[in-house]
Order: C-alpha cells, then structure tokens, then sequence
C-alpha cells in the first residue's frame, strides 16, 4: 500500500492530478477487504504469474519484502510476441482486406477465347462449377453418382472434365483436394473434352507398360500431362 | 388512470421516446400498462435469447421498429462457434403474425437465412427499412424477394455480413416503377455489380441521400453516379484505381457537384496522389471520413486530405497514420467528436501509433466522445493527459498490441492512467482495457465509473477481488466481457443479486469452473449460465465432467424466456 501512494505522488506531479485521494484508505464499495487486500493482491499476483507463464516469463515475487521501493509494486511479465486470440480483429474486417484476388485463367476445349474468375469469391466446387456453367452458358453440371462431376453440353452431348493446373506444373482432376488447399494451388483452369481425357489415359498406360517392357531396372518415370501437350 | 381519459394518455405517452422511460410507466399501474402496450412503436432486444419473440409480438401489436441483436460481441473475434444460434426465424413467424405493419427491422449478429428474407417480404407490406449488421447465412438470392416485393423500402442497410454472393441479379430485381430509396449500402457484397442497373436505380431515386457501393464499382461509374445524384450526402465509394487519368478529372467535376456531401468512406485501392486532388473539392464540408478499408493510402496523400477538412468530427484511419499524422489531425480538426485508428497489419506488432499520437490528439480535439486506438504502446501520463483533455469521453477502447505492457516509461501497470480516466470522463458509458492491469485499476473503475454500461477486458487483474470490485462498484454496468483473466469461481458466486441488472457476462479463458457455472445455474432461475466448448474437444459435456474442470468459454445472460432449445451439441445450458 505504500509502495502505491509513493508511486502515485510522483506520478501526480507529472499530470496535475492528485492521486493521494485516490489511495487505498476508503473502504472498498460493496465489501470489506481492506486489510487483507494488500496481502492477497501480492500472493494472488505471484498465482497469476504462474498462470500466465504462457504469456511471457514469470518473475516470481514470493521473496520480494513490502518496504521494497523497486519500480512498482508489482513486476511485469515479459511481453510476448504475439497471444492467441489478441489483439482482437474482426473477422470482417481481416477477411476485407485480404489483398490478393486469386484470377485464373479458364479455357475450354473447342471455345476461341478464355475466360477468368476469382477463385477467392467463391466457398466450395459447386460454386466455382455453377459459376463456370454461367460463364460458358452451353453446359449443364451432370453429377454422376460416384460423385464425379462433369459439365455437360446438352447440344452435343459431350461432356468436359475441369482440371487445372497446379503449382508443379501438373495437370489434375478438379475436386480430389480441400477447396482452401485447391484455390492455393490452382494456377489455371481447363476444361477438358471427356473424350481426350480418356485417350490421354489410354496413352499413358502405353507408355508406361513399354518403358516398363524396355528398361532393365524397373524404373517408372510418369510424365507429366503437359508434356503430351505441346 | 382516473384522471384524464386514454386518448389524452394514448398522446401523452406518444411523446415518450426512450425505451427506459416506457419501460417505467408501464410498471406505473395496470391501465398504464394497457396503454402503453397498444402504443409502443418501437422494441430494441438487447438478446434475442433473453424473451420469447411471440411474448414480445403479442404484447406490442403496434410496433413498427425492431431491433434484435443476437451473438455475444466476442463472435466477431470468433470466439463463438458458427452453429451457436441467434437465428431471425422465429421472430419474423412471431412479427409476421401479430405485428403486420412493422416498418423497420433491425437485425445484428444474427444468423438470417433466404427463407427468412423471403418471408419478410411477404409479410411486412409497409416495410420501409432493412438492416442487417453482422448476420450471416443468407445468399444474394434472398435479396431478391426483398427488391422485387418491398415496394416502399427507403432503406435497405447491408453492412459486414458474411453474404453468399451469388451475383448481383438482386439489384436488377428493384422494379422500374420503384423510386423511393434514399439509403443504400451493400459494401459487404463482392461480386461484380452490372454499373447500368445501379446507374438506373440511381437515377429514378431522387431522394437518395446515402449510398455506400462495394469495391467492383469503378471510378467512371462513381462519377456518373454522382452527376445523376448530386445530392448525396453519405457516400462510400468502390476501387478508386482506374488506368485512365481522364476519369479521375471527371470525377474530380463529379464531385464538385457534390456540395452536400458530409460523409466519405470506403475509397478502396487507389494510386498515389490521386485521392487528394479528386476528394479535393468536398473536403471542406467533411464531418465524416472512414478510411480503416483503406490501409494502402499514401501518408502523404492522407494528411494532404485531413489538412483540408476542418469540420470534421468522425474520422477512422489505420495506424500507418503514425503519431506525427496525429499531430496533424489534432491540429486541424479541433471538432473531431470521434476517433477510431485501427492496426493495418494482423500478422504482427506495428508501431506507428504510440502513447504520443494519442497526447497530440487529446491535445487538439477536446471535445472527443469516443476514442478506439490499436498501439504499440501507452503510458500512464499520456493516459491522465487524455482523462484531463477530454472530460466528454462516453466510449474509450484502447488495445493495447502487446496485451500485458506496461508503461514502457516506468514499467508501472497501466492502472493509475485508467484510473485518471474513469475519474475525470464522468460520463464513460463503453471502456475497453489493455495492457498490464493488476487488481488495482478494477478498485478505480468500481469506485469512480458509475455510468459506465460496458466493461471488456483481456489479460488482466491478479485474483477475483479484481472482478469483483467491478461487479459490486458499478451499478449500471450492463455487459462484462472477459478474456483470459484470472477470475474464478468466487468472483463469479459472490453475489447472485448482481446477475437481475447485469444484462450479460462473458467470460473465456478464466478459472471459472463447470461446478461454479452448475453453482450459479441453480440458484438462479431467470438467468441461462452457457458452457459453450470447442467443436474439437474430445472430452464433451454430455460425458458427466468433473466439478472441477474449467469451463473455457461461459456465456451467462438474463432472461424471461426460460432455457433456449436450439442450442447446438457444444453448448451445454446449466
């Protein structure tokens, strides 16, 4: 207690204020603890150092006497760089101004332009599909009971498979991976006639059985897609 | 009431505007309450969980403006688990049974879903005014209902909703015959919206005063918009960034045009040295400017606009403004009634902002009411000077970005500054601590805040007497927010009579325990205590926990409702 009114007589001189009104010598509003107050505060202090040694580091206060005249009656712990769940942002606002709009390129087999959406705007694959069916206003989205889906174009009846491509420069299916983790890795879109897929498929198989057939160590290197491509 | 007849008390109580005055004259005697019932026009639900919705439509058929707000404040942190509740269906069945001619609704941190929207615009025919704050779960389609069957809205509010944004059909929906919005605000929505079809809303609208676009609208539909509505006195602005430099002088005439514009916010990515000379000619009637969407502003070009406003009385920066742009504020804008300067970057400690810029403000702008400031750092003296330049305060948050500093000067908690100013702002009604904070500075609010409604706090105090001065100091203390603070059971049971005033008590991270939650629960039947545990914890509620477990998030409200029955798995209601 009278490590406080030191503390706040110096303090008063800075701002103007009178802080000797404001010293614990009134009784509490509501209860009465004043004697033991000061004797809790300290060891409920040293309990809370303990408690948030996951803040920072504590300093324990245990040997510290009453008289002591250090900086405070109560020691701080050291700041840590950042705490779970502070400082407080909204959600709204950090979803706001998230800077990067993920544009990717979309081409379809067979159409003279391509086109591009923002990967960030859309929650899930239905969106990004139903977006897509909008955007190239031919197809309809055909959902196969294994859970494949394909764009179809009701005109002609041939169906797209969507694959993009990833940051590896690989060629995959639409829909293995979490959303999150696909709009990360997507770098551009294609879809694809149902038709090559299929023959790239058949292709693939060729050539893995003939290296196979050929190579007396049993090495396998699959190529990848865009290769067929060029 | 003998005296006078009800119609001359029907058009007395009319006069009555404030929700506590008819509160009291309805407990005044039975035909008071009649009276008052049949006349009351407008009903604000703090909780939505804290009365039965058909309760309050039965006993206010004549209402016409609703206001409910539904999850605790600490969901906007996400600190509340999506499937918590606060759904708007059960008061739009209630509403759209008992009060048909319900002109307003008000709805925050609520879950809404298309089908409520649709019925709304079904039921409520004089709907004049829709207002959805922080609400999720509804998509753009049903928005369309609202267009396309609300023939009198004047007001249709969408501000921070986490929107499904399935296209902007929705506005093309607003039919060619309808002409009477004056307030518009979709900058929640982040789809591309066609600029022909606001430009046409627009235009047919000639009382439209507020407008707020999303980011797609660019700067050559801005300035067409502004010559059609040169009126506007709120406006929120999308992307400023455009590759041709004429538009910018189009808008630059745009905007002379503009004599009443009072209120600017929005301004999203905008190139260096454009924004000062384009905002130039409507920076002198300025009384609000929001530029927290817009980190990316040049210093420069931010302190060149602020110098030219000196009316202004709301502004809300990021932190990059720094203290020496603060000075600049505080010698400029001596009306200033409002500030909020926010950080700018969430992945770690900034320090642009410190305890000086927050002296230099108070120094300039003493007539300050509200004060929200992200730093890096602040003193006990910077504090005082605060409490003793700006005695006006009502609402002081101060987020500390390391939340157990302390003075870095003395390396004193921060308890005496907050003290200074819950003695010298006798008015403080909203205060948000940070900072190292021992049980002291909960003496000092307990003693000296009595008007204060709203208390959060994080990271602070050393045992229950901390809590409890509050709880017994302050008696208009309405809502207690609290977050990792080392209050236990014996602040929470302490005293049970507190509970009939406070409105609502959160607290997460404490030491409050399941057995003290179960404690308070039972003797205490108008109040529902709240477990709410994480979707992950393995160890759920419905397995008997022990007495002793903590309770990591508890959420405690009074209410005439009874217990809730949409509560999710992970909230268990004690």
């Amino acid at each position: 207690m009278s490590v406080e009114t030191e503390r706040s007589s110096t303090e008063s001189d800075v701002s103007g204020l009178d802080y000797e009104e404001t010293a614990l010598t009134l009784g509490i509003p509501g209860g009465a603890r004043v004697a033991g107050a000061e004797l809790e505060r300290k060891r409920g202090f040293s309990k809370t150092v303990d408690l948030t040694s996951r803040i920072g580091t504590s300093e324990d206060r245990s040997d510290e006497s009453p008289d002591t005249n250090t900086a405070g009656s109560a020691k701080a712990p050291a700041p840590k760089a950042r705490v779970v769940g502070w400082p407080p942002v909204r959600n709204y606002r950090k979803n706001a101004l998230k800077s990067s709009n993920k544009y990717v390129k979309v081409a379809v087999d067979g159409a003279p332009y391509l086109r591009k959406v923002d990967l960030e705007a859309y929650g899930g694959y239905e969106e990004l599909l139903s977006s897509l069916q909008e955007m190239f206003s031919c197809f309809t989205i055909r959902n196969y009971p294994n859970e494949e889906r394909k764009l179809v174009d009701p005109i002609h009846g041939t169906e797209y498979v969507p694959t993009y491509e990833d940051k590896d420069g690989d060629w995959m299916l639409v829909g293995d991976v979490p959303w999150k983790m696909f709009v990360d890795a997507c770098k551009r879109l294609r879809l694809m006639k149902s038709s090559e897929a299929t023959n790239l498929g058949l292709i693939l198989n060729y050539l893995i059985f003939e290296l196979k057939r050929r190579s007396s160590a049993c090495f396998i290197y699959v190529f990848p897609l865009s290769f067929l491509f060029v | 009431m003998p005296y006078f007849p009800q119609e001359v008390v029907e058009c007395i109580f009319s006069y009555l505007t404030s929700h506590q005055d008819r509160n009291s004259v309805s407990l005044v005697c039975k035909d008071w309450s009649v009276i008052e019932q049949k006349t009351r026009r407008h009903v604000y639900v703090a909780n939505c969980y804290a009365v039965s919705p058909t309760r309050v439509a039965t006993r206010f058929p004549g209402l016409w403006v609703l206001t409910v707000k539904g999850m605790p404040h600490f969901a906007d942190f996400r600190l509340v688990p999506r499937g918590w509740g606060g759904s708007v269906q059960p008061w739009i069945n209630a509403m759209a049974c008992s009060c048909p001619r319900l002109e307003e609704i008000r709805f925050k941190r609520m879950v809404v879903s298309d089908e409520s929207l649709m019925l709304i615009s079904r039921s409520f025919p004089n709907l004049k005014a829709l207002v959805l704050v922080s609400c999720r779960a509804f998509s753009t389609d049903g928005l369309t209902y609202i267009a396309s069957s609300c023939r009198q809205l004047r007001e249709l509010d969408l501000q921070e909703n986490e929107v499904n944004d399935r296209g902007s059909q929705w506005l093309e929906c607003f039919p060619n015959s309808f002409t009477s919005l004056e307030s518009l605000k979709f900058t929640c929505l982040r789809s591309a919206v066609n600029s022909a079809t606001l430009e046409g809303l627009v235009a047919r609208c000639p009382n439209l005063r507020t407008l707020h676009v999303n980011s797609s609208i660019s700067v050559e539909c801005l300035s067409r918009i502004l010559i059609r509505a040169p009126r506007l006195v709120d406006l929120g602005t999308g992307s400023l960034s455009s590759n041709q430099m004429g538009w910018y002088r189009r808008l630059f005439y745009s905007f002379q045009k503009c004599k009443g514009l009072k209120s600017l916010s929005g301004i999203w990515f905008v190139g260096p040295r454009t924004f000062q000379p384009v905002v130039y000619p409507v920076c002198g009637n300025l009384l609000s400017l929001k530029l927290s969407s817009a980190p990316w502003i040049l210093k420069s070009d931010l302190l060149n606009v602020i110098s030219n406003c000196p009316r202004l009385q709301k502004l809300w920066v990021v932190d990059r403004i720094g203290d020496e742009g603060l000075a600049v504020v505080g010698s400029t804008c001596q009306d200033l009634r409002e500030l909020r300067v926010f950080q700018s970057n969430f992945h770690g400690p900034s320090c642009w902002v410190t305890d000086e810029g927050l002296i230099a403000i108070s120094t300039g702008c003493p007539k300050l009411n509200c004060l929200l400031y992200y730093c890096a750092q602040m003193t006990n003296a910077a504090l005082m000077t605060v409490a003793k330049n700006c005695p006006d305060l009502i609402q002081f948050k101060l987020r500390n970005l390391d939340p157990v500093k302390p003075d870095p000067v003395t390396n004193h908690p921060l308890d005496e500054g907050f003290g200074a100013i819950v003695q010298g702002c006798k008015g403080l009604k909203r205060l948000s601590l940070s900072g190292f904070l021992t049980d002291q500075v909960f003496l000092y609010i307990g003693m000296y805040a009595e008007q204060l409604e709203m208390l959060s706090i994080a990271y602070a105090g050393e045992t229950d007497n901390g809590m409890m001065y509050v709880l017994n100091g302050c008696k208009n203390l309405r809502k207690l927010k609290i977050q990792d603070c080392p209050f236990g059971d014996g602040a929470l049971l302490e005293d049970f009579t507190k509970y009939e005033t406070l409105r609502s008590l959160w607290m997460s991270s404490c030491e409050v325990t399941i057995g003290g939650c179960k404690a308070l629960a039972a003797k205490n039947t108008q109040l529902s205590v709240e477990v709410i545990s994480d979707l992950n914890s393995i160890s759920g509620l419905s397995l008997e926990p022990s007495k002793n477990q903590r309770a990591e998030k508890v959420y405690i409200y009074r209410t005439v409702a009874g217990p809730r029955t949409d509560a999710p798995t992970n909230v268990s209601i004690l």
